[in-house]
């Protein structure tokens, strides 16, 4: 089997490329903590509401942790609560999000937050909201008859 | 091996890798593609919280 | 003298049938399918509501069973049925029965699934997501499929057996080779549909137990998930590696990368299903990683695919006196049908290609992930690099199937045709992606979002997309007349099934390749390997179960 000297220096190139790109994403994600959101935690489905930070979905201040504010959501066929929310202009925050029902999608459009709500895990993301404006929450992933109405939103505000 | 024998195939040779130069470009040029669509994606995740 | 005769091998009547048979149902779900994708963009363009009550959703799962699961399956069998028999020599009775047992429970299994998707009992898209939960028939229909067509499959790897036992020690035919690594491919993917539906989802619809363990489900789908897009692609790549050369009067550039190409795939294209839940909670970021990196592996073989079709074309059009760097690209023999049509699919792949390594970029897939982008994405490799080239080789395969002749007429027909789809897709496709990388999410209806300035944004790119979906309809009514025509009215004749051979047919592809338990092997460790502790760890950390839900 020989393989041209063309071909040759054509493959070099692309896997050259395809390291090139891996090691771009894998130290962003492992060196600089842009991991894609992979939250282990666990809850009972049914019990979303009595469990805790569920029990209290909104904008919650917070001391001592790495970020100022944790903005909890519970979706469910087909809303966010809450449905609508203020943030402050270059808050860091925790955005953690779990369903009641079936798996739902937690896409903030125009944004990296965007992640996979499944019944029994949460999921969680933490940025900072640096540019002004409002921004859309839209579920996208296919959750029944009411899918498309399914939405909330976040205002950044100085 | 006569000589000119060794003459002729390395003649085909250079031919063999010279017939390809069309396909080596065309392949490049892909590559760039690739490579300008990736980076722009990435710049988005970069510029997006 | 050898190779002339070669070049006239029909394939056998009794198995041009059975592929046949095949083609029928395919073009039946291609039509429906693609009435039903016109009705989703006219939707989603504001300007039109369904009839009659009838759901988006309910639409939305009848185009992805259809297009997704059956025009795909059913085509690629009935092709490679037929690849095997024309190239390894004419099916024995066993197999060829086998082929039909397999033909006949797949058509039974979809007849039971689209029936319970008609009455809506089964809006559930065509990646059944648990916890929505769906009529057992639909399950039980899905699984009738797959078996079916493991049955089918395994008519291809008798005959190929059969070969290799009769020419002992040779490599086997190209094509043949192919469509078996596909089989195979297949076959081991399937495994994990197989298991959450028969394990999960059919106990849990039936009512015998309670919950379903959501993350498990969605996991051994998405392990079938990947590959199943392997699957659909590796038949246009042995139209692309080994027709396309002889109908354009080239060479194959080489045999021995082709077959290294495929089993790459065979490799590859299987532990790599974290790629489709980089977003999810519950999967450790490091396996995430590590499955991307495998994932990168299998853009390997397609990076060998590009070079060897320029190269045959080069080297081709280099015969018969082009000059300068891309002189060749001139004259290949674009009045064919049977090149130009899959030719613009290859073409497609190019940004198809890269349009996937962006989204398996692991947090870059944030970006895209579940947007209107990754359905603009898939319609460029499936419904165009896969599709036009399972069109390109009807144009030359039904006719020859039905001892008839592709006339002057169609082959025009056949050209516009591919590029109707072109411009179509363009369209379509091109809004798709730039929808999506301003957030529009993919399978919704139409939506304002209570007038969010976001949502209003999006609404141009979904007009376009209805303008883009009208004219890949016409490319649809365009398919079936040449269709309708080849199978039923075409003129009698013969119709060559075009088979390329090798730049260089002394050297002979290494035994190595035949190795199946090697490499079979090397598929099972790097599965195990990808899936393993994950998998282990899923199921140990697993949250309580579901009921189930229907929402629609």
């Amino acid at each position: 089997m020989h393989m041209h000297k063309f071909e040759k220096i054509w493959l070099i190139f692309g896997v050259g490329c395809l390291i090139f790109f891996l090691t771009t994403v894998g130290v962003s994600a492992f060196y600089l903590g842009n991991k894609p959101p992979s939250c282990l935690t666990t809850v009972n489905p049914e019990k979303v509401d009595q469990t805790k930070p569920f029990d209290k979905p909104g904008l919650h201040k917070v001391e001592g942790k790495d970020w100022d504010y944790e903005l909890v959501y519970v979706a469910q066929a087909f809303s966010y609560n809450p449905a609508q929310v203020k943030v402050p202009l270059g808050a860091k925050v925790r955005v953690i999000a779990t369903t009641k029902d079936v798996v739902h999608g937690f896409e903030v459009a125009g944004t990296n937050i965007n992640m996979m709500l499944e019944p029994g895990y949460v999921s969680e993301y933490t940025t900072t909201f640096d540019k002004a404006g409002e921004y859309l929450i839209v579920c996208n992933e296919y959750c029944g008859a009411g899918h498309h109405l399914m939405s909330s939103k976040i205002e950044v505000v100085e | 091996m006569a000589k000119a024998e060794l003459k002729t195939k390395h003649k085909t040779e250079i031919e063999d890798s010279s017939s390809l130069k069309g396909t080596l470009a065309s392949v490049f040029l892909l590559g760039f593609f690739i490579i300008i669509t990736w980076v722009s994606v990435y710049y988005l995740f970069v510029e997006r919280f | 003298m050898v190779n002339s005769a070669v070049s006239k091998i029909k394939v056998d009547p009794r198995d041009a049938k059975l592929s046949m048979a095949h083609f029928y149902v395919a073009f039946i779900a291609l039509a429906l399918g693609g009435l039903m994708g016109l009705l989703q963009t006219l939707v989603r363009s504001g300007k039109y509501e369904l009839p009659g009550g009838i759901g988006y959703y309910q639409i939305l799962t009848v185009h992805g069973v259809m297009m997704g699961l059956v025009l795909t399956t059913f085509f690629i069998m009935g092709f490679q049925y037929a690849a095997v028999s024309r190239t390894a020599g004419t099916h024995s009775n066993a197999a060829r029965r086998t082929g039909w047992i397999g033909f006949w429970t797949m058509t039974a299994g979809t007849a039971m699934a689209a029936t319970m998707v008609l009455l809506n009992k089964a809006s559930v898209l065509y990646t059944f997501y648990a916890p929505l939960q769906a009529h057992w028939i639909f399950y039980l229909g899905l699984t009738l499929v797959v078996v079916g067509s493991w049955i089918d499959g395994a008519a291809q790897i008798m005959t190929y057996a059969k070969w290799r036992k009769n020419n002992p020690g040779k490599p086997s035919p190209l094509l043949s080779f192919m469509a078996v690594i596909n089989t195979v491919l297949w076959i081991v993917a399937t495994l994990g549909v197989a298991a959450t539906v028969l394990f999960q989802l059919l106990p849990w619809s039936l009512g015998l137990v309670d919950t379903v363990d959501v993350l498990v489900s969605r996991t051994l789908f998405w392990y079938f998930g990947h590959p199943l897009v392997y699957f659909w692609l590796l038949p246009a790549y042995m139209c692309w590696y080994t027709i396309i050369p002889k109908i354009i009067g080239g060479k194959i550039f080489s045999d021995s990368l082709a077959r290294l190409s495929f089993i790459l795939f065979l490799l590859f294209s299987i532990p790599v299903g974290f790629h489709h839940q980089l977003t999810e909670p519950g999967i450790d970021p490091a396996w995430k990683f590590f499955q991307v990196v495998l994932t990168f592996m299998v853009v390997i073989p397609s990076l060998m695919t590009a070079f060897s079709l320029f190269a045959t074309f080069e080297r081709y059009g280099r015969s018969k006196g082009a000059t300068g760097l891309f002189g060749w690209f001139k004259v290949l023999p674009w009045g064919d049908a049977r090149f130009t049509v899959p030719f613009i699919g290859m073409a497609s792949f190019i940004p198809a290609g890269a349009g996937g390594i962006i989204n398996a970029s692991n947090q870059m897939d944030q970006v895209v992930h579940n947007t209107i982008w990754i359905t603009g994405h898939f319609h460029l490799t499936a419904a165009t690099s896969v599709v036009l080239t399972f069109f390109g080789i009807s144009y030359w395969l039904i006719p020859h199937l039905t001892g008839r002749k592709l006339t002057k007429a169609m082959n025009k027909l056949g050209i516009i045709q591919g590029w109707v789809w072109f411009i179509g897709m363009v369209f379509m496709s091109g809004a798709m992606h730039f929808e999506g990388l301003l957030g529009g999410p993919r399978r919704s209806a139409f939506s304002t979002y209570g007038g969010a300035k976001q949502a209003a944004e999006w609404i141009p790119y979904q007009i376009a997309q209805a303008v883009g979906g009208s004219i890949l309809f016409l490319g649809i009514i365009l398919v079936l007349i040449i269709f309708i025509n080849l199978a039923f009215f075409a003129p009698k004749g013969e119709e060559e099934f075009p088979v390329g051979e090798a730049e260089n047919p002394q050297e002979s592809a290494p035994m190595v390749f035949e190795n199946w338990k090697l490499w079979l092997g090397i598929t099972a460790a790097l599965i195990l390997f990808a899936y393993t502790i994950p998998f282990i760890d899923i199921i140990q950390n697993a949250p309580p179960g579901s009921k189930g839900f229907k929402t629609w």
